[in-house]
């Protein structure tokens, strides 16, 4: 089967997920992950998205979606009530970031959260020159990005200790591929497999 | 085929059905228009619920008022629910007065009109005879039933009712029960009703009047509610109802000096014209009266366990009568039972008449749903 243009974080996302689970994918846009998993897995998903076209897009190609702005938290969604939440690549267009975290671990069993790492070299090097960092993987311009908060690995991982976010699991990517090695500097595309610490 | 293919049909039914209240009613019938053509396996029918003062007449022109059905935007060939592929059925609901067995019918064992008579009728009884038209058709589960304010409370209750024969139900500007604003809003139009002395005790048909005065008031309250502050500002503004060349001063009496007045005054007279106020009251008391939480405690989700069907939920911003929050609440119950549900607020401007309304997001989204719907053999 062909999967074209699949973002790099899907397959690595995939490998966390269960058969025969829950899947909430928050932010989901057009539906492009639910898509692809339903593809690989037996889950029973849904989608959360404010968007209306992409809550169209999703309409379209079948999935169930919510409409709603993740700002406000997930109070349509009972503690523990998924066995997976994926926020993939939405934490940084998120401004209540702290209440979205709590939250994600509430309503899910365990969590995958994933972000571009604002930390890699060919970032660091932009600001040095003086200049905010448009990569693939942070392909807007400063004064058009639906991001709202930067941030990097190390940044991330502070965090998720301060709020009681417990690490499973960790992958790195650059250009699809996993980095090992100083993953803050060479890696473009973190993603976390993350539980509540308190469970 | 591009035509609408309408067919007109008075059903009638001569086993009682038995009311949630304990009465019965027999015989009876059922005005029913339908649209499109019902595959041979009669998979691809969709029931129509309607409000409160709409009826079975759904789509096209009325070949004797010339009058558009109620939902003509949402249904016909190429609309959003296509009827070159699907079989939808429009139908009155009991105790309504557009020619199903009402409170203007002839009690057979009076012969007299039923008036205040009528059994009071619950959204769970027309649900019941709806199944009851499905039968008829032959139909063992329809693809959808779809209805905005009371009707989706029909579809809403449709999937509690008869899980096994609907596939989606699609819950428009809806609620799981009236808030108490909403039963107040409804107990000032039966008061408005029940307080003209045309009004008869509801046995006014002998008396040769209808109670016009109560009726134009109860729709005036109600037609307030339907709108946005809003859309009244837009619409009306403060604007006095003046001929184009005459000074805007006020008059200072009591005869017509708003826009919004003439407005209100327009449409009230209008509906007293063609509802009747023994059918106002019956549905108003059916609104109130559901709340299939009842029995679980207030417990939605409880109530919600036996669904199987798939749900749409849509709800509009400035709808204020049925707001986001209440159809939120039939999201989360669906969702605390892993039910297959799609919800989607749309941001209109047009308060709850915004189901009734154009708007190419609301129409897109239901467009795309009936799209991707597969007819079950």
């Amino acid at each position: 089967m062909k999967l074209p243009a699949i973002r790099a974080d899907f397959s690595a996302i995939s490998d966390w997920v269960s058969s025969h689970s829950s899947l909430l994918d928050l932010g989901c846009g057009d539906g492009d992950f639910l898509e692809y998993i339903r593809q690989q897995k037996n889950v029973k998903t849904y989608g959360v998205e404010i968007s209306d076209l992409s809550v169209l897009a999703c309409v379209k190609k079948g999935l169930d979606v919510i409409q709603q702005d993740l700002e406000s938290g997930l109070a349509l969604f009972e503690d523990q009530s998924f066995d997976m939440v994926v926020l993939s690549q939405t934490l940084q267009t998120i401004h209540e970031t702290e209440t979205i975290l709590r939250e994600i671990v509430r309503v899910g069993k365990e969590s995958i959260i994933s972000f571009p790492n604002f930390g890699h070299w060919s970032h660091r090097i932009d600001i040095l020159t003086g200049r905010m960092p448009v990569s693939k993987s942070l392909p807007f311009d400063w004064y058009n990005t639906p991001n709202v908060r930067v941030l990097t690995i190390a940044d991330f991982e502070a965090l998720a200790n301060n709020i009681g976010l417990h690490i499973i699991d960790r992958v790195v990517l650059h250009d699809g591929k996993k980095v090992t090695f100083a993953a803050n500097l060479f890696g473009s595309l973190a993603i976390y497999r993350v539980k509540s610490a308190e469970l | 085929m591009s035509s609408l293919n309408t067919q007109s049909l008075t059903i009638e039914f001569q086993e009682p059905i038995i009311l949630k209240s304990g009465a019965q009613i027999a015989p009876y019938s059922l005005e029913v228009q339908t649209y499109g053509v019902l595959n041979i396996q009669k998979s691809n029918a969709v029931l129509i619920c309607h409000a409160l003062n709409a009826s079975h007449h759904v789509a096209g022109h009325d070949p004797d008022s010339g009058k558009l059905g109620w939902w003509d935007n949402m249904i016909g060939p190429g609309k959003p629910l296509d009827t070159n592929h699907f079989f939808v059925i429009g139908v009155n609901n009991l105790g309504s007065c557009f020619g199903s067995t009402g409170p203007m019918s002839i009690n057979p064992n009076t012969q007299q009109p039923y008036g205040s008579s009528f059994p009071l009728v619950t959204v769970e009884d027309w649900v019941n005879t709806q199944a009851r038209l499905a039968d008829h058709f032959g139909i063992q589960k329809f693809a959808a039933v779809m209805g905005g304010s009371l009707g989706g409370m029909q579809a809403l209750a449709w999937g509690i009712q008869y899980p096994d024969r609907v596939d989606h139900c699609i819950v428009i500007a809806s609620a799981a029960n009236l808030s108490a604003q909403n039963i107040a809003f409804n107990e000032i139009a039966r008061n408005a009703i029940m307080s003209d002395p045309d009004f008869h005790e509801g046995n006014y048909y002998a008396q040769g009047v209808t109670p016009r005065s109560g009726l134009r008031v109860a729709r005036m309250i109600g037609h307030i509610t339907y709108l946005s502050n809003d859309d009244m500002a837009e619409k009306f503004g403060r604007e006095l109802k003046r001929n184009p060349d005459a000074p805007k001063e006020y008059n200072f009496n009591f005869d017509t000096e708003f826009e919004v007045e003439s407005y209100l005054r327009y449409q009230g007279d209008k509906f007293a014209d063609y509802f009747d106020a023994n059918t106002y009251l019956l549905i108003t008391r059916a609104l109130d009266y559901f709340d299939p939480a009842k029995n679980d405690s207030g417990n939605l989700s409880k109530a919600l366990a036996v669904v199987k069907s798939k749900f749409l939920v849509i709800s509009f911003t400035t709808d204020w009568r049925f707001a986001p929050e209440r159809s939120r609440e039939i999201v989360k119950a669906l969702l605390d039972n892993k039910s297959s549900v799609t919800y989607a607020e749309i941001d209109a401007p047009h308060g709850h008449d915004a189901f009734l309304l154009d708007d190419e997001r609301y129409h897109s989204l239901i467009r795309a749903y009936f799209s991707n719907m597969k007819l079950d053999n």
